[in-house]
């Protein structure tokens, strides 16, 4: 069991567009001051901003959370719903379900997972329709 | 290069008072779909894009990216201005198109993204 050296908690809101970012910016931050090297850290970026856009996009609200380990950084997504119904279409380069609001604002390319799996050294994705969907992301230090 | 020197060549103005003009530009890109951006990103791009809402600055910085250029005489919106200089990404203004931008850049010798 590693000592965690930070654990925090963001709260992300279904369709705010203009909050969209300011989680991935914190975290960025935080990481940057606790010296995480900079190739980690571009990665964990790409991520969670991702992970966040889709919570933005796609959920009805749920909460991103950091941990820093000296081993590791974790992110993990848990919203509220509404979960999917296939997740390999889901995990599928190019395969979007955005809104047109999103679409409008240049997102829904379909990059999004591939994109967070693609970036993290450990990804895992379980859903639920109905429930909800958790995603766990991890980037190793060391 | 650095920011200063490619403001004469791509004839566009600085929008973001006291950015860093000496930050070095190491590519140049051009895409309006985020999600395509956030996906290819690198560091210090110059990024050409006609979006101008505050998610370009999110994916801007988180990059690192060395200026985001609005092309033929876009007006990035104000609160996105705010959001970069905080951030400190250089938002550029060009009255000309993405293609001329990005075609006298190359010329210069900035080279595409890894």
């Amino acid at each position: 069991m590693s000592a965690t050296l930070l654990h925090a908690e963001y709260p992300v809101e279904s369709e705010d567009y203009t909050r969209a970012g300011e989680a991935s910016a914190d975290i960025k931050r935080k990481l940057k001051q606790l010296g995480v090297p900079a190739s980690v850290l571009r990665r964990v970026s790409v991520a969670s901003y991702e992970v966040e856009l889709n919570l933005v996009i796609h959920s009805d609200g749920g909460v991103l959370t950091l941990e820093v380990t000296p081993e590791a950084v974790r992110l993990i997504s848990a919203d509220r719903g509404p979960g999917i119904p296939d997740l390999d279409l889901a995990m599928r380069e190019g395969w979007s379900t955005a809104s047109e609001t999103a679409r409008s604002l240049g997102f829904g390319a379909g990059m999004g997972l591939p994109n967070m799996k693609r970036n993290a050294d450990d990804f895992s994705i379980t859903s639920e329709v109905g429930k909800g969907t958790t995603i766990d992301m991890g980037f190793r230090l060391a | 290069m650095k920011i200063k020197d490619i403001l004469p060549l791509i004839e566009a103005q600085v929008k973001t008072p006291g950015a860093d003009l000496d930050k070095d530009v190491l590519c140049g890109y051009t895409c309006d779909l985020l999600s395509w951006v956030m996906a290819h990103g690198q560091e210090g791009m110059a990024w050409v894009t006609v979006q101008t809402h505050m998610n370009v600055i999110a994916v801007a910085a988180l990059h690192d990216m060395a200026c985001v250029i609005m092309p033929e005489n876009i007006q990035m919106e104000k609160e996105s201005i705010e959001k970069a200089a905080e951030e400190g990404i250089c938002v550029l203004e060009s009255g000309l198109s993405g293609y001329e931008i990005c075609g006298r850049l190359h010329a210069a010798g900035i080279p595409d993204k890894d």
